[in-house]
This record gives C-alpha cells, structure tokens and sequence, in this order.
C-alpha cells in the first residue's frame, strides 16, 4: 500500500516539476532550462530539509505538533546571521567570503540551537504546553531582536539582511547552491541511515533505553541535524513558519505508519509537492501576487489550530 | 507612601523628560511652543493614552478569557483591527475617519469574540494552551491580513498597523486615541463587575450579575482601544499582558485598587520605551514595537517560569 | 547474576533507596515485595539504567551499569516498566518487532521473524497481531508488551508489576510461563508484585524492601510469615497453610 502511494506522490511531483520548468516560458530554452532548474533544485533541497527537520524534531519530541519553525529555530537563525552584520559591520561582512560567513552562522548556529533547544527537550517532559509556548516566545524574541539589530545598523545596511529574512521562493539566491546541497545532502543522508533507529527512539524513553539506545545522546545528534537542515533551508528562501508541519501532518495521513524508512520519502514527496506544485499553480497558472509562504502560514496555522483544540484537549 | 503616588511621579518624571528628548533642537520663544505643540505634546500625549489603554485593555481581557496569559494585542483583536481597517481601505476608501474606526472596532470585536469561544471550549486546568491557541489564532488572521494587503498591493501599510511607532505622531493625526482614553476611564466604573466576572460565571449568576451584558462591555472596550491603537500607532506587543501580571503579583487582583495603577505602570513602560527606543540608535529611532517585543518577550519568559507565587 | 552495591539514590532532599547491597542469583524467579513507596521500581530502573546512578555499585554479570554498552546490556536484560508508555501508533506485530533491535538493528533476519512469529504465538496474539495498539485493552496492550520483552529473548527479565491490567486467567499463565522460563531455560526473572500470593506460589526468592530499605530476603516458605506482614506491610493479615500452599489473607 505505501509503495503504491509513495510511487503516486513521485508521478505527481515528476507533473509538477515538469509545469514548474516549462509552463509561462518566455524566451530562449538555453536560457530557462538551466535558470529555472537551478532554482528547481533550490526548492527541492529546501523541502526535504523542512520536511525531515520536522519529522526528526517531532520524533525525539515525541509530539506531532511541536515543529522546529514552531519552536523558533529559524527566527535564530535569521537573528544569528543579523547579528553577524551587527558586530563585524556590513563592509566586513561582505568582505568576507561569502562561504565563511555562511559556514560560521551555520556552526553558532548548531551550537545555540543545542544549548537552547536541548535544556528545553531534555527537562522533564510534563508541561509539553509550557514548552511549546517557551518555544512561541523565544521565536517572537529572536525576529524583534533581530529587527531591533537591523534598525541600529544604517538604513543602507538594513537593506542588506532584509533580504535574507522574508521567505521568498522567487528570488532564490542560488549563489551558495553547491555548498548547500552538499550540507544538506550530507545531512539528509545521515537522517536516512539513522532511520530504524528513529523507529525506536519513537517507542519512548524507556523503551528505547531497553533495546540499547542512548536517548540522550540521540537527542544531541538529531537536533545537530535538524540545526543544520533548517539553517540551509532558511538561508536559502528564508522563514516559513507552518510548512513542515503541514507537510509532516499529511505524510502521516497519507502512509500512516511507524517506519522512518517510509515517513522520510513520504514526507519529502509531499513537501517537495507542496512547494514547486504551489509555487507553478500560484505563479503560472493563478497569476497571484501573494508568496506562497503567505498561503502556507495561513493554511498551516489553522492546521495547528486544528490540532490543538483536537489533539490536546483532555 | 502610596505605590499610586510613586507611579504618578515616575510618569511625571519620564513625561518631563520625553518632552526634551528629540532631534529637534529646543530653541526659545515661538518656534520651541510650535515644535512642543505640534510634535513633543501630541507624541507624550499618544504614548501614556496607548500605554495606559493597553493595559487596562489587557487586565479586562485576562479577566474575561480567566487566563493570565493572552493579551489582545496577540490573540488576534490586534490583528482583527487591522483587516478591518485594510477592508475600509480596500472598499470605501473615501469614508469618513469615524466609520472607518467602527469598522475596525467591529473586526477587533468579531475575532475577540471568536477567540473567546475557543477559549470557552478548553481545559481551563491548561493555561498554557489557552495562550498558545490564542497566538496561533492571531497568527492566522495576521497571515489573511498580509494576504489581502498583497494582492490588494497595501503592503506598506501593513507596516504601518503592524510595526508600533509613535515618530509619526503630530497634531491632528492622533485625537482619535482621546477617544480610547475615554473608553478606558469608562471601564474603571465597570471594575467591580469585572472583578467579579473573573471569578466564573456561576459566582457571577450568584452575586447577581448580568453576565452576558458585562462580558459583552468589556469585549467593546478592549476592541475599541486596540483598533484605535492599531490604527493609529500601529500594533505594540506584550504590554497587555506584562503589567497586569506583575501588578496582580504585588497587588492582587482587585481592579478597582489596581486598575489605576495597571494604567499608570502601562504607560509608564510603554514611555520608557519610547525614550529609549529614540536614544539608543540617536538620530534614528527604533520602533517602540521592536523595543518592547524584546522586553515584553524576556518578561514573559520571567513569568512562565518564575517560581509559583500562587497556585495559578 | 545481578549484584548491587551500596546503592543509594534521592530525589531533591528526599532519600529513596539507602543504602543497598543485594544479589539477585541467575536462574529462577526473584519477587520484589513490600509497600507501596518502598522503592522497588527504583531499583529496578536503576538495575535496568533507566536512570542515572547516585551512588553506590550494580553489576550484571560482568557487565558494570553506567560504563557497560548499552546495547551490549540490552541483548543482556530487558525491562517492562511500570507504566509503559509507547507513543507511537503502531501494531502489536510491529511493536514486538522491535524486541530484535538489539540484535539486527534495523535489518531482521530469519531468525529475528521467526522470534518474533514465536513470541506472538506465546502471548496468544495471533488475532490481534495486525491491529493497532490503541485500539486494544489494557490487558490486550500489556501482553503485547510482555511479547515484545519475550523477543528480546534476554537472560535477565525485569518486570514492574507486569500483572497490573490482567485477569486472573492471564496472569495465572504469565507467571507459569515465567517460572518454565526460569526451569528450562535458565532465564533470571525479576518480578515486582503487589499480591504477595503470587510472590508465595511462584517465587524461588522474595526481597522486601520498606521504606528504602532492605528488608528480609529468602525463600518464600522460610520468611512469608504473620511477623513479615506485620513488620513490612503494616497489616494484621494472617498467613494459612493449605495442602503445602500458603495463603495470606485478604
């Protein structure tokens, strides 16, 4: 049955790849194949980071609410690259390869989202509700201490972070592409070589203690991965808020099952769907202004919402 | 010495000092009376109204939803103003400043009432979900806000609604908010009732209250005050929730004591910010929003996990 | 065999086991017994490093709690913890399934299916090996859980109240099954009770504790009697012998 389905999500998404790359093309195919495919490519990686980030995340969490976006972690990264600009100064900043800049956030990265998020994850797991809103509030934290840098740096450097912190899936800036993919690869592999072993952290922590794993340290090394996926996919299109929840939500619905070995794929098809399907349908084929995260965010939130007020509710 | 008074004298004091802080330079004679008049009063004048509206809008909504935690500003009244008032824009762009505003106020009402019968349906034993479900309701009518303003090409008023700021405010673009401050004075007489309120609706019927009716006031007022806040200086986060709790801390939970302090402290904090938003990056100006989203964040990080005072 | 060693543990300022020194003989059934608060879960989740040791010493075997591998002890020792909470949504096949992850990590072979088929086979789950775990009853769950241990096929066996949620048919059946694992197969099966009547029938060993403390320790026949249960549970029941049977009062 999950085959079947998984073999489906690949169909839809070859169509919609194939609308994204030919449909509204103007102009000489030497120039958009390659134009568009690059940024095709953006988006891909893009989705299967947020997709497995979240299923990674929501496993150790053991919560199919909580969502890195959800628990603010790519509000710290746009405010660790802001503060970046803060203290070396927009003419360092851009001085500097582009590269170690870009490897340097993703390391503070990592390191702050283990220090934050792991206190958070590993305390004792009975206020789930004190967590989530510890994680809300940490979000709004970071995206006003991140505007608060960017309005004591000129208005001249302003221009250069805002850029870097809206999601756009249209201006995707494919300079750092190889660098990215290949982070981003690395990291997705290793999700899918840890993946029986995410079937069994998901048992719980007793559980999983009893079949030989050390929760605590799997903890660590899935929130390095998940640090990593989400920083490569908000550098590249920037924040969007709801998607992988939406996305993770759907994969469970679709190929219902305990297995990472089918949840991985399933979740990435259906991510990677909702993103170059959406982007074609709202770009080419609607002709709407609204950037798709703006429709994601409003879909995903009352899925959220949704999932609360049912879920939660006892 | 009564903490009322002490209030009354650090707003005097920080109101003082507000009136000389600025670009400008304060000459002598005409022109300084001009600039005080045009800008330096009318600014003074729109952030206590705001602080103190706030406040006392956010103690009256946490009395309503029983829950410390929510504040309009967040739970999606704020938000509700702001597609009222981008609706106005859209639809009928020539009417009048006064019903544009009731639009506004009858969005705001609309989502409080909506977040209200959410509220209602869960766990009052989960304080926490009350909030959270109320920052995601917020964020939903937020995120059809930005919707609308896209496709209706008004984004950069979404700014405006969205980023609270007081740089923009001048004589005669801010008298609508003396309006709010009446709405907030009027809320005082309702104290009494409000307190009780806040005991639950059955104590409410017991003591004889007309529950609907006083429920329904308060709702009015709250969104009143944010969609003149919102439309006017645009959306400050957090002060709502902040000083109602710390003033509960100290002083209990009888409004009618402490609602006049709860509006003295609210303005208080939200002029301190202003002052400092307009020192710290001098000539520039950072929004009193972006200053308070930090403090307010801390603060409510502080409140969640500060060692239980009392049971709730 | 299982030996513990000065073993102490606290929770903030409160003191929960003091000072324990105990071994648990390979081979047979162990009942742990005493009042509710005594400490017993603890020590088994201390044994089973469920929790971080304090203070003090425990040893599988040659294998030392806190330093050993842990998947080394899991192919070693199981437990089934009080109140087992498994999140995932998952069938009774697949979740003893997972009792073979200790051996084949991910990649079962013919002999982790047939372990498995084995065990289903044991806790007479055969009907309801496709269906998800939340839609069973207690009892149903608890043996799937008891069937999932069983895969694991380990020389030591911890359980914590594994009775809880099952009749008297079922229980009846788990505790015949344990003591034929302990006779043939040598298996070391260490059991927390409530109803010390199940500790008399079945026990080689019963360990009292109270309190966080050790209390007496010895064969059933030798220490079960009307002084025990005062002393250690604080009751004024009365121990009966029947046809060689002892029968405490309820």
């Amino acid at each position: 049955m999950h085959a079947k389905r998984l073999a489906f999500l690949s169909l839809a998404l070859g169509v919609a790849i194939t609308g994204y790359m030919v449909l509204g093309a103007r102009g000489s195919w030497s120039f958009i194949l390659p134009f568009r495919g690059a940024k095709l490519a953006a988006l891909l990686l893009v989705a299967m980071s947020i997709s497995t980030a979240t299923l990674l995340f929501q496993t150790i969490a053991r919560n199919r609410i909580l969502t890195p976006s959800i628990m603010g972690f790519d509000a710290l990264y746009v405010m660790i690259v802001t503060l970046a600009v803060f203290f070396l100064g927009s003419r360092n900043f851009l001085a500097i390869p582009e590269l170690v800049t870009y490897l340097t956030a993703l390391a503070v990265m990592v390191l702050a989202a283990l220090l934050l998020f792991g206190t958070l994850l590993l305390q004792t797991r009975e206020d789930i509700m004190r967590m989530m809103l510890t994680g809300v509030i940490l979000g709004a934290l970071f995206r006003s201490l991140t505007s608060f840098a960017t309005r004591m740096i000129d208005p001249n450097e302003y221009a250069v972070i805002q850029v870097a912190s809206y999601a756009r899936f249209n201006q995707i800036d494919t300079d750092l592409l190889g660098v990215s993919a290949l982070l981003c690869l690395g990291a997705l592999l290793a999700a899918w070589r840890i993946r029986h072993r995410l079937d069994v952290l998901a048992l719980g922590r007793e559980a999983a203690i009893n079949l030989g794993l050390n929760p605590r340290r799997a903890a660590i090394e899935v929130l390095i991965l998940v640090a990593v996926l989400v920083a490569v996919s908000t550098a590249f299109v920037g924040p969007i808020a709801f998607l992988g929840l939406l996305v993770v939500s759907l994969a469970h619905l679709v190929t219902p099952s305990g297995s990472h070995a089918i949840l991985l794929p399933s979740a990435a098809l259906i991510s990677a769907l909702t993103l170059v399907g959406g982007q074609t349908l709202l770009d080419r084929v609607l002709g709407l202004s609204t950037p798709l995260a703006v429709v994601i965010d409003f879909l995903g939130g009352i899925l959220f919402l949704a999932l609360l007020l049912t879920r939660m509710r006892r | 010495m009564r903490p009322i008074a002490i209030g009354l004298a650090a707003l005097l004091a920080l109101s003082v000092l507000s009136l000389f802080v600025g670009v400008a330079e304060l000459g002598a004679g005409d022109e300084a009376w001009a600039l005080m008049t045009i800008s330096r009063v009318p600014r003074l004048m729109a952030v206590l109204i705001t602080g103190a509206g706030l406040a006392i809008c956010g103690s009256i909504l946490q009395v309503l939803v029983r829950n410390r935690f929510v504040d309009p500003m967040t739970v999606g009244t704020g938000q509700g103003a702001a597609l009222g008032i981008l609706l106005v824009t859209i639809f009928l762009p020539s009417a009048p400043v006064l019903v544009k505003m009731a639009v506004a106020s009858a969005t705001a009402l609309a989502a409080s009432v909506g977040f209200l019968l959410i509220a209602q349906r869960l766990p009052p034993t989960q304080p926490y979900l009350v909030a959270l479900v109320g920052l995601i309701y917020g964020g939903i009518i937020g995120a059809g806000v930005t919707f609308v303003a896209y496709q209706a090409d008004l984004l950069q008023f979404i700014d405006i609604w969205t980023q609270g700021e007081f740089s923009g405010v001048l004589q005669g673009r801010y008298e609508l908010l003396w309006l709010a401050a009446g709405v907030a004075a009027l809320s005082y007489l309702a104290a009494d009732q409000f307190a009780i309120l806040g005991m639950g609706r059955t104590a409410s019927i017991n003591l004889g209250l007309n529950y609907g009716q006083v429920m329904l006031f308060g709702l009015i007022a709250i969104s009143v005050v944010s969609a003149l806040t919102v439309v006017t200086v645009g959306m400050i986060p957090f002060v709502g929730l902040i000083v109602p709790n710390l003033v509960s801390r100290i002083h209990g939970d009888n409004l009618r004591r402490t609602l006049p302090l709860i509006g003295c402290s609210g303005a208080a904090l939200v002029l301190g910010a202003d002052i400092l938003g307009r020192l710290l990056r001098y000539p520039f100006e950072i929004p009193v929003g972006t200053v308070l989203g930090i403090l307010g964040a801390v603060l409510f990080l502080w409140l969640l996990y500060r060692p239980a005072r009392h049971a709730r | 065999m299982i030996s513990v060693s000065d073993l102490s543990y606290g929770y903030r300022d409160t003191p929960i086991l003091t000072d324990i020194t105990l071994e648990i003989p390979k081979g047979g059934v162990t009942a742990l017994i005493g009042p509710n608060g005594a400490g017993k879960s603890t020590l088994l989740s201390l044994i089973a490093r469920l929790m971080p040791l304090q203070s003090g010493r425990i040893m599988v075997d040659e294998l030392k709690i806190g330093t050993c591998a842990s998947t080394d002890l899991a192919q070693r020792l199981s437990i089934l913890p009080q109140v087992p909470e498994i999140a995932a949504r998952l069938t009774v096949a697949e979740l003893v399934a997972f009792g073979r992850y200790p051996y084949h990590k991910g990649r079962p072979g013919a002999e982790d299916l047939a372990q498995v088929e084995t065990a289903i086979e044991v806790f007479d789950l055969q009907a309801l090996a496709h269906r998800s775990l939340d839609t069973l009853s207690g009892g149903q769950r608890q043996r799937a859980l008891l069937a999932m241990i069983y895969a694991q096929d380990t020389d030591y066996m911890l359980l914590d109240e594994p009775l809880n949620n099952l009749d008297i048919a079922a229980s009846r059946a788990l505790m015949q099954l344990l003591r034929q694992m302990a006779e043939t197969h040598g298996r070391t099966i260490v059991i927390v009770l409530h109803d010390i009547n199940y500790a008399a029938a079945y026990a080689d060993h019963i360990v009292t504790m109270k309190e966080g403390h050790l209390g007496p320790c010895g064969a059933p026949r030798d220490i079960v009697t009307d002084a025990l249960l005062r002393d250690v549970f604080q009751t004024d029941a009365k121990v009966r012998r029947l046809d060689g049977k002892m029968l405490i009062d309820v």
